[in-house]
């Protein structure tokens, strides 16, 4: 039951991006049609999914304040927290040129799916933010890493779904001509963002 | 004989070829704050400004303009991360293996990053406990990769100094005018200052504004607000700059 609350929670009220304003720049990029905002979309789940967790060991057994007691209880006064954004980022960046390579090789239909996407998801603010708001938690569990990444993930994939469904109409209608495109974009999220405000509180 | 002559010719020849590199050097090298350098401090500014018109660097940016305080620290440090981090890749352009370049640039970035947040833990703490994990954040701010890629990989290093510095100063204008919009109609205060006067229990005890019985607009510290306010700035600047519309 912990893990559906943590999972919804970090779908509806700590949503990336009504919430954070994590990833603004892709999701602003590329929300123009369904098809390649679904793309990436995938892609981000799939790469929080992997890199929070895979944050999460290292961070337990490396970075935190006492964290290398297990190699030695001498080194318990040792605090490498300061390391963490490059490691982190190290660790994005890597997994994310791993990902493409495994991904390319066992299957290649996702590959042609997601490839021109994942790239780009190594600068993704999305990615680092889960790291960075996973190690703000203090999880006890690498499964709740998990899910807190799959979560925030999922969340990113309904935002960006959702606005690029909207940006298709709303090329049709007629809007003031300085509003056109990226203004216009903003205002819409603004506005998803209050109703995604009304999942404040929920608890399961 | 012949031989001397010869070898005296190529001398020549050598010093000549030095004077004209010598010259042309010369004759390239602008001043130190010329047109084309004042150019590009001054264009993110309004024409090519990162928020509203490159659509970088939004990510960040947006959560922390609740008060004016921390988005003016936000804007200090992006400014440092992004003046430094293109300078240096400027001065490495030809040494980075292209392939992996992106990787190189997110490394000096984020060591750049983590010298920020030292100094910001060191000597402005609570600034530092508001920001959060929005400082390390600044590593994957597209503003200073895209930056990095556009223009400090082809570009001379002073020059990818000032570009640095310009649109950094474009990106913190647009977080200062956020933050001062929210900060002023959200709490009625400015740096935490009130400066709409004095909100008391009842509207009698009040003073300023709020003893004509104004209220503060709670929506306005809410997050969304954030994204509207950039729509209506982006609507703004538009209108006055018709250029900048777009067609479809």
């Amino acid at each position: 039951m912990e893990y559906v609350n943590l999972f919804v929670r970090s779908i509806f009220i700590e949503n990336m991006i009504f919430a954070y304003f994590l990833g603004m720049c892709s999701y602003l990029a590329v929300s123009k049609t369904v098809k390649t905002a679904v793309g990436l979309g995938a892609a981000v789940i799939f790469v929080l999914g992997i890199t929070v967790p895979i944050n999460f060991l290292l961070d337990q057994y490396l970075l935190r304040p006492g964290a290398l007691e297990w190699l030695n209880p001498e080194y318990a006064y040792i605090d490498l927290s300061f390391l963490s954004f490059i490691m982190f980022i190290a660790v994005i960046a890597s997994m994310v040129q791993l990902v493409e390579m495994i991904v390319e090789k066992f299957a290649p239909a996702l590959y042609g799916a997601l490839g021109i996407f994942l790239p780009l998801i190594a600068v993704n603010c999305a990615i680092l933010g889960g790291s960075l708001f996973m190690q703000q938690k203090s999880f006890d569990a690498v499964s709740e890493a998990i899910t807190y990444g799959l979560g925030s993930g999922v969340g990113w994939f309904l935002a960006i779904l959702a606005i690029a469904a909207i940006r298709e109409k709303i090329a049709y209608s007629n809007v003031p001509a300085p509003l056109k495109g990226l203004g216009i974009t903003f205002i819409i999220t603004g506005l998803m963002a209050i109703g995604f405000m009304s999942f404040m509180g929920i608890e399961i | 004989m012949a031989k001397e002559i010869s070898a005296t010719s190529e001398e020549k020849e050598a010093k000549k070829k030095e004077m004209i590199l010598f010259l042309s050097n010369t004759a390239e090298r602008e001043h130190f704050l010329s047109k084309n350098n004042r150019k590009l401090l001054s264009d993110p500014l309004n024409d090519n400004n990162p928020i509203t018109v490159q659509v970088l660097g939004i990510c960040s940016a947006l959560a922390i303009t609740v008060q004016l305080e921390p988005a003016i620290v936000m804007a200090l440090a992006v400014t440092a991360v992004m003046a430094f981090s293109n300078m240096i890749v400027s001065i490495l352009r030809n040494l980075i293996p292209n392939r992996i370049r992106i990787i190189v640039q997110l490394i000096i970035v984020a060591s750049l990053v983590i010298l920020v947040d030292q100094v910001l833990k060191a000597y402005a703490y609570d600034v530092s406990k508001q920001l959060s994990v929005f400082v390390g954040l600044i590593i994957t701010n597209c503003i200073i990769m895209g930056r990095l890629e556009a223009f400090a990989l082809g570009n001379g290093v002073y020059k990818s100094f000032l570009d640095g510095i310009g649109n950094a100063a474009g990106y913190g204008i647009i977080l200062i005018i956020v933050a001062f919009f929210r900060e002023l109609l959200g709490s009625g205060k400015l740096f935490g200052f009130e400066v709409l006067g004095h909100k008391a229990a009842t509207m009698a005890e009040s003073t300023g504004l709020y003893s004509f019985g104004y209220e503060n607009n709670g929506l306005m510290l809410l997050s969304p607000m954030a994204l509207i306010i950039v729509g209506i700035l982006i609507w703004v600047q538009r209108a006055r700059n018709r250029k900048l519309i777009e067609q479809n």
